[in-house]
């Protein structure tokens, strides 16, 4: 067995720097690498160009980022419910890039997979488009979309073992399995990490071979970010 | 005229048994509501779930369990969970059988706008934009109208483009229409409504072929 465990978050966040490139799991709150992101804010690391579906709320997920200043440009599908993301973008302070969702998660995978780039039909005819290389097949146009390239990806997984297998829970999984391996580092928490042995193989969503880093994250807070409920009949 | 939830009744009658459906936020949520009972009919959210069922009791919600929208809701039986990369398969590989999305504005040759108000919103496009790439069925829940009274339903859109020529059929407050290579082909009423009324309320070229029948909902 490969060892891909480190001691605690500090360890595995080793090498990171100013102005480097990070991923980051998660959907909304869902799923989000809380422990990375809470060390990357005490690291004071700067110059950031980050990679998420979303740009977390005021207070917590890449907000706590965001407050801080440490990021100089995100890479999202949808930044609503932010308002220091909002403000920052309209002073220009914060490069925004703005992509379709499955564009980024396939940009992810291509990097993941050893694509250098991808052709989608999404975006073509839109802004997203403009000075892209566009071609037709069978009789509909796509647009070329290139594999990211980034120095650490850092996703979330519900139980994990020694040798980096992951499982995740629910809607929680999202972006984090299209990003493990899709980075120079993976970096992976989980809620719990368990004995080699274990896990089941069988139900294994992500082979360790894709992360190389992980750790069981000190707490997890979790939290919702729209609270809907039904009566009780 | 339709209200919200009388929009989402009548698109519900566009969803046939045994449909993968993806709905869009707004709206097209509502139309959950109305699908009738005795229809099987899977709901796949962008975020990774098929299989969607009702919101959670009180005191069952899971942070590890939420829609495209952010909310908290359940599972039914049969369900599944998935990657980002496997729900967008899902969708630009025509396998969910019918989208129904809102729209800020839809032009008489297809074309939608719903991602961006330049200067004003930017909150990005999400899953929209492959959504409308993609899917063979697309039906827009929209109001005919913006507040100021203006129509929606243009010639050519003026705000930012989701997607080009890829709408085809609308359920408005006031009409449903299908875009045809020319223009807009008004098919149903809603109730209370007039042809005129439409007319009114349509800035991109109406097609009306004989009498119009109101809206069965």
């Amino acid at each position: 067995m490969i060892s891909k465990k480190v001691a605690n978050v500090q360890e595995a966040l080793d090498g990171v720097r100013d102005n480097m490139t990070f991923m980051f799991g998660g959907f909304g709150l869902s799923g989000i690498p809380e422990n990375s992101i809470a060390e990357l804010v005490r690291l004071g690391v700067k110059g950031l160009k980050c990679i998420s579906n979303n740009a977390g709320v005021d207070n917590f997920g890449l907000g706590l980022l965001l407050q801080g200043k440490q990021i100089d440009k995100m890479t999202s599908s949808y930044v609503g419910e932010n308002d220091e993301f909002e403000r920052q973008m309209l002073s220009g302070e914060l490069e925004v890039e703005l992509i379709p969702q499955g564009t980024l998660a396939e940009r992810c995978r291509a990097a993941q997979a050893g694509f250098p780039a991808i052709y989608t039909p999404a975006g073509y005819g839109t802004e997203v488009a403009e000075g892209k290389e566009t071609r037709e097949f069978d009789g509909k146009m796509y647009v070329l979309e290139y594999a990211f390239k980034a120095d650490f990806a850092f996703v979330k997984a519900w139980k994990g073992d020694e040798a980096g297998n992951l499982i995740f829970k629910g809607t929680a999984r999202n972006f984090n399995p299209n990003m493990c391996g899709a980075a120079k580092i993976t970096v992976a928490e989980v809620e719990e990490l368990v004995p080699v042995g274990t896990l089941d193989p069988n139900q294994i969503h992500i082979p360790g071979i894709f992360v190389k880093r992980i750790f069981q994250g000190e707490k997890y807070e979790k939290r919702i970010e729209q609270r809907t409920v039904r009566q009780r009949p | 005229m339709l209200d919200k939830n009388g929009i989402a009744k009548r698109i519900a009658k566009e969803v046939k048994d045994g449909y993968y459906v993806n709905l869009g936020i707004g709206i097209p949520t509502l139309v959950a509501n109305y699908v009738h009972e005795d229809i099987e009919v899977e709901f796949q959210s962008e975020n990774g779930v098929l299989g969607m069922g009702p919101f959670p009791f009180e005191g069952e919600e899971d942070a590890d369990i939420i829609n495209a929208g952010k909310q908290t809701i359940t599972t039914l039986p049969g369900a599944s969970f998935f990657d980002s990369a496997t729900s967008f398969s899902m969708i630009r590989g025509q396998h969910v059988d019918l989208t129904i999305l809102g729209a800020m504005e839809v032009a008489e040759n297809g074309d939608i706008a719903n991602w961006k108000i330049p200067g004003k919103m930017v909150k990005g496009m999400g899953g929209a934009m492959d959504l409308v790439a993609s899917a063979e069925n697309i039906i827009v829940a929209m109001m005919h109208t913006n507040r100021a009274g203006a129509s929606k339903l243009l010639k050519r859109c003026s705000l930012p483009l989701t997607g080009v020529g890829c709408v085809k059929k609308i359920v408005s407050n006031l009409a449903v229409l299908e875009v045809t290579p020319n223009g807009f082909k008004l098919l149903e009423r809603a109730p209370g409504v007039s042809v005129d009324d439409i007319k009114n309320a349509t800035e991109g070229t109406l097609i009306i072929e004989g009498e119009v029948p109101e809206m069965q909902i």
